[in-house]
C-alpha cells in the first residue's frame, strides 16, 4: 500500500532525474576523448584552475559565513530587544533571491557607482570598485549564505542547555572560555551541516557569477562556457557530472558526521 | 545577573552592521527602480516610467513565473504529500534511502540537473520548448522541501495512534487520509507551499539553461534586462520581483514564529 | 580551608515579567552547616540558591555576604562555589576526567597536580572505573557522582545543590542520600541543598528553611519543624498531619467541642477501649505498616499500624490519641 503512495513521485523522479543523470553520465564519455573526459577536470589546466579557484572561494565563503552567522545567531537567540523581529526578518530576507539579484546587489555595493566606492572615495580619496573581481563574488556568496546559515545556527542555539554554561561559570570560566569550551562544541553539528550546505551551494552557484560576468572563472561558469560557446556537450556533461558528485559527496559526508538529516536549503 | 554590558552593545552593533549589509543594497535597488536618473540620484525625482517599461516588455515573464510557481505547487502537493506520509510509515532504512534520493536535485548544482534534462529530452521538440520543461526542473528542485516540511509535522504527532483510533471507529483508508491525516498535516503543507512557491519564483540556475526565448521566467528576464537595458529598468524589474516575493517570505517567517 | 559563613540581607527577586519569586529574605547560614531549602515548586527556593551562587542578582537593596564580605556584585565565576544541578549539566564534549578536572584547568593547575586531584575525587566518589567514559555512557546515579566530584575538585567555599536527587528513581535516591550525607559530614563544607522532598530535607539538613510562595514559613532543626510547626502550611507540608475538633480531658484527647487540634499519625494508637470512635474508610497494606484512613466525627484521620491483621472497609474501630503530642496553631483556619 505504501509503495502505491510513492509511485507518482517515483515515476516523475525516475523519468526526469534518474534517467537523465544516467544519460548525462554516458554523454560525458561520448566525446572525442571518451572516458578520459572525466579526468579532464584534473588534467586540463584551465579546468583544474577553475576547480581550484572555486574550491578556495567556497572554503573562504564558508569560513566567513560561519563566523558571522555564529556570532550574530547566538547573540540573537540570547537577547531580545525592541525591533528584534524586524532584525531577524531582515537577516533572512535574501533567502530566495536568485543569483541574478545577488549579483545586482553586489553591483549596488561595489560597482562603478557603488556605495562602498563612494564611501571609500570620501574617506581615502580612492574609488573602490570590487564588484567584478573575486572579491565581488565573495561578497555576493556571503550575501546569500548568511540567511541560510543563520537560521540553522539560531535553531541549534535555542536548544543549548543554559545549565551547562552555568556549570562552567561556577567552575571559574570567563565568557570567552565558556564560548570555547561549551558553546562551540555544542553547536558543532549545526555548524558542520550549515557549513557543508554553504560550501556545496557556493561550489554550484551559477547566477551570481554569470551576472558579474567578465573573467571570473568559477566552475559552473566554465561549464556553461564549454556548453554554449564551444558546443562541446560531452565535456560539459562530464564536468557537470563531476561537479554534481563533488557537491553531493560533501553534503553526504557532513550528514554522516552530523548524524541527523541535514536541511538542504535552496 | 548580566546587565547590558559592553559586549551586548558590541554584538548588537555587529549584528546591525550585518543586517545593513543585507538590506541596504535592496533598498538602493528599489529606489533606483523609481528614480528618474540613478546617476544623479534621488534629487532627480521619482517616476514610474521604468516600472511601466518593464511591464510593457516583460509582463509575460511575470505571468509565466507565477503560473509555473502555482503549477509547481500543485505538482508537489500531489506528489509530495502522499510520499511524505508513506515515508513517515515506512521502515527507517528504506525511508532514509528514499529521502537521500529525493534530496539529490538539491544537493547537485542546478546546472547539472538542467544539463541532464537537456541531453535526455532534446529530441522531444514539443516538450523541450514548452514551459512544462521548466516546470519539471522546478518540481525536482522543490519536491524535497514539501516532503520534508510535511514529514517534520508528521514525525511530531503520533499519526499511527490517531489512525488506529479512526480505524477502530470504522474509517477506511481513504476516509482516514482525508479526514485525519491531511488536516493534521496542514501546518506542514502550508509552510511547504510557501517554500515551494518562493523557491520556484526565484529559481535561476536551472531555468537559464532550460528556457527558450518563448519560455522566459522573471529571473531569466531580469538577467536579460541587466545585460541589455539601463540600470533603472533592471532596478524597476527587481522592484517588481521584490514586491512579489517579499510578502511570501514574510508569510513564511510568520508561520515559523507560530 | 575554613568553612564559609553566608548571610543574606533583604534579598528579594522580581523577574522582568513581573513575577515576584522571592520576598525580602534575611538569613544567616552558619559555617559548615548543611542548610536545606524545602518547599513546593515555585516557592522561591531555587531562586534563593541562584542568588547565593551569583547566577541571579537580588533586587536593589539586597546583599549577599560571604564571611562578612559583600559579594553581591561578584559574578559566579569569581565566587568559588560548587554547583550541582538536578540535570547534572555535565559537559558532553569531555569525558569524566575532563569534566572533573575542568575547574582545575581553568585555574591553571599543572597537568600532574590536576591528574592527582581528579584521581582523588574519583576515588572519593567511588567512580574510578568510569574515568575515561563519555558522559552519555553513564547512568543517572553515575552522572550525579561525577557532578559532585567536579564541583568538589576545586575545593569550593560552599557547595550548592539544586534538587540533585529528583531525577533518580526511589531506590537510588535512598542510597545516594546516605552517601551525600556522609560526604557532607566528612568534608564539613558549608552546604545549601534545595529539595521538595521533605524526607530528604529531614535526613540531610542541620536546619531546614521551609518556603511557601516566595516567603519563609519556618527555619529550624528537623525536629523543631516536625514537632512544632509554626504555620498550617508547614504542618501540612512536613509529614502527614491530622486535624480534629476536640480538647484534652483527664490526660486524654476527646472529640467534641473545643479547638482545632493537630496530631501526627504516630501519635494515634488503635485501642479497643479508646475514647474516639470511627469507621475504616480505606486501608493500604504498605509492607512494613498499614496506612488506615478512619472516618470520625465527619473528618478523616490517618493512622499507621504495624499489626498483622487486615482492616475491612466499613469496620468500626476505636482510637486513642496521645494528649502530650497534640498541638494547636495560632493561625489554623
Amino acid at each position: 500500500m505504501l509503495y502505491l503512495l510513492f509511485l507518482p513521485a517515483g515515476i516523475v523522479f525516475a523519468a526526469f532525474f534518474i534517467v537523465p543523470l544516467g544519460q548525462l553520465f554516458l554523454i560525458g564519455a561520448s566525446g572525442r576523448d571518451g572516458w578520459a573526459a572525466y579526468a579532464a577536470i584534473l588534467t586540463n589546466r584551465n579546468y583544474l584552475h577553475s576547480l581550484v579557484s572555486t574550491t578556495l572561494l567556497s572554503a573562504a565563503v564558508t569560513a566567513a559565513t560561519l563566523l558571522i552567522s555564529g556570532i550574530a545567531g547566538v547573540f540573537l537567540t540570547r537577547n531580545r530587544f525592541a525591533g528584534w523581529s524586524a532584525l531577524v526578518a531582515a537577516l533572512t530576507l535574501p533567502l530566495a533571491f536568485p543569483g541574478v539579484v545577488i549579483g545586482f546587489m553586489v553591483i549596488m555595493l561595489g560597482g562603478r557607482q557603488g556605495l562602498v566606492g563612494d564611501i571609500a572615495l570620501r574617506l581615502t580619496g580612492e574609488h573602490l570598485v570590487f564588484a567584478y573581481t573575486m572579491t565581488g563574488l565573495f561578497v555576493g556568496y556571503v550575501y546569500f549564505s548568511i540567511p541560510r546559515t543563520i537560521l540553522t545556527v539560531m535553531a541549534a542555539a535555542e536548544k543549548l542547555d543554559p545549565r551547562i554554561e552555568e556549570a562552567a561559570r561556577s567552575l571559574g570560566a570567563g565568557p570567552l572560555r565558556v564560548v570555547r569550551d561549551v558553546i562551540v562544541p555544542a553547536l558543532k553539528p549545526a555548524l558542520l551541516s550549515a557549513g557543508a550546505i554553504c560550501f556545496a551551494t557556493s561550489m554550484g552557484a551559477f547566477g551570481t557569477a554569470f551576472t558579474l560576468a567578465t573573467r571570473i572563472n568559477v566552475l559552473p561558469v566554465t561549464i556553461y562556457g564549454v556548453f554554449t560557446e564551444q558546443a562541446n556537450i560531452a565535456v560539459a556533461a562530464a564536468l557537470s557530472f563531476v561537479l554534481g558528485i563533488l557537491t553531493w559527496g560533501v553534503l553526504a559526508a557532513a550528514r554522516t558526521a552530523a548524524g541527523s538529516t541535514v536541511a538542504a536549503a535552496g | 545577573m548580566r546587565q547590558r554590558g559592553v559586549s551586548f552593545w558590541l554584538l548588537l552593533g555587529f549584528t546591525l552592521f550585518v543586517c545593513a549589509f543585507l538590506i541596504v543594497p535592496v533598498v538602493m535597488s528599489m529606489l533606483a527602480g523609481v528614480t528618474v536618473n540613478y546617476q544623479t540620484g534621488i534629487s532627480s525625482g521619482f517616476t514610474l516610467r521604468w516600472v511601466a517599461q518593464v511591464w510593457e516588455g516583460y509582463s509575460d515573464t511575470i505571468f509565466r513565473s507565477i503560473g509555473i510557481a502555482l503549477a509547481c505547487l500543485a505538482c508537489t502537493l500531489v506528489l509530495g504529500v502522499p510520499a511524505a506520509y508513506a515515508l513517515s510509515r515506512a521502515q527507517s532504512g528504506f525511508a532514509r534511502a528514499i529521502e537521500e534520493l529525493l534530496v539529490m536535485p538539491v544537493a547537485i548544482p542546478g546546472l547539472a540537473t538542467a544539463m541532464a534534462l537537456i541531453v535526455t529530452y532534446n529530441t522531444l521538440g514539443n516538450f523541450r520548448t514548452s514551459w512544462t520543461f521548466i516546470l519539471v526542473g522546478h518540481v525536482l528542485f522543490t519536491l524535497p522541501f514539501m516532503v520534508r516540511s510535511v514529514l517534520a509535522v508528521l514525525s511530531v504527532i503520533d499519526l499511527k495512534t490517531l489512525e488506529e483510533g479512526a480505524a477502530s471507529l470504522g474509517a477506511s483508508f481513504r476516509q482516514r487520509f482525508f479526514t485525519v491525516v491531511l488536516p493534521n498535516c496542514r501546518p506542514g503543507i502550508l509552510a511547504g507551499s510557501l517554500m515551494v512557491v518562493t523557491l520556484s519564483m526565484g529559481e535561476f540556475n536551472m531555468t537559464w539553461l532550460l528556457h527558450t526565448p518563448l519560455t522566459k521566467t522573471l529571473p531569466v528576464g531580469l538577467a536579460d534586462a541587466y545585460a541589455s537595458l539601463r540600470l533603472e529598468v533592471g532596478s524597476a524589474y527587481t522592484l517588481v520581483f521584490f514586491v512579489m516575493i517579499v510578502p511570501l517570505l514574510i508569510g513564511m517567517q510568520m508561520l515559523a514564529r507560530r | 580551608m575554613s568553612p564559609l559563613g553566608i548571610r543574606l540581607e533583604r534579598c528579594a527577586k522580581t523577574f522582568p515579567d513581573g513575577t515576584r519569586a522571592l520576598d525580602p529574605l534575611d538569613l544567616e547560614i552558619r559555617a559548615g552547616e548543611t542548610l536545606v531549602f524545602l518547599g513546593p515548586s515555585g516557592c522561591g527556593k531555587t531562586t534563593t540558591l541562584r542568588i547565593i551562587a551569583g547566577l541571579e542578582a537580588p533586587d536593589a537593596g539586597g546583599r549577599v555576604l560571604f564571611d562578612g564580605e559583600d559579594v553581591t556584585q561578584v559574578p559566579i565565576e569569581n565566587r568559588n562555589v560548587g554547583l550541582v544541578f538536578q540535570s547534572y549539566a555535565l559537559f558532553p564534549n569531555m569525558d569524566v576526567r575532563g569534566n572533573v578536572g575542568y575547574g582545575l584547568r581553568i585555574r591553571g593547575v599543572s597537568a600532574a597536580e590536576r591528574s592527582a586531584r581528579v584521581d582523588e575525587m574519583l576515588a572519593m566518589m567511588r567512580i574510578e572505573a568510569l574515568a575515561d567514559r563519555r558522559i552519555d555512557q553513564l547512568s543517572g546515579g553515575q552522572r550525579q557522582r561525577v557532578a559532585l566530584a567536579r564541583a568538589l575538585a576545586v575545593r569550593p567555599r560552599a557547595l550548592l545543590l539544586d534538587e540533585p536527587l529528583t531525577a533518580l528513581d526511589a531506590k537510588l535516591r535512598d542510597t545516594l542520600r546516605v552517601d551525600i550525607d556522609a560526604l557532607l559530614r566528612r568534608l564539613g563544607v558549608t552546604s545549601i541543598y534545595v529539595t521538595h522532598d521533605q524526607a530528604e530535607a529531614m535526613a540531610l539538613g542541620d536546619r531546614i528553611v521551609v518556603m511557601d510562595h516566595g516567603r519563609v514559613a519556618q527555619v529550624g532543626a528537623p525536629r523543631d519543624v516536625y514537632y512544632t510547626p509554626a504555620t498550617a502550611f508547614v504542618a501540612d507540608f512536613i509529614g502527614t498531619m491530622n486535624r480534629l475538633q476536640g480538647r484534652v480531658e483527664n490526660g486524654q484527647f476527646v472529640t467534641g467541642a473545643g479547638a482545632e487540634m493537630l496530631f501526627r499519625p504516630e501519635s494515634v494508637r488503635l485501642a479497643e477501649d479508646g475514647p474516639i470512635a470511627g469507621t475504616v474508610a480505606a486501608a493500604f497494606f504498605l509492607g512494613d505498616h498499614t496506612r488506615i484512613f478512619v472516618d470520625c466525627s465527619g473528618r478523616q484521620v490517618i493512622v499507621e499500624s504495624t499489626e498483622r491483621r487486615e482492616f475491612a472497609r466499613g469496620a468500626p474501630i476505636r482510637l486513642s490519641i496521645d494528649a502530650a503530642s497534640v498541638m494547636t496553631l495560632k493561625d489554623t483556619p
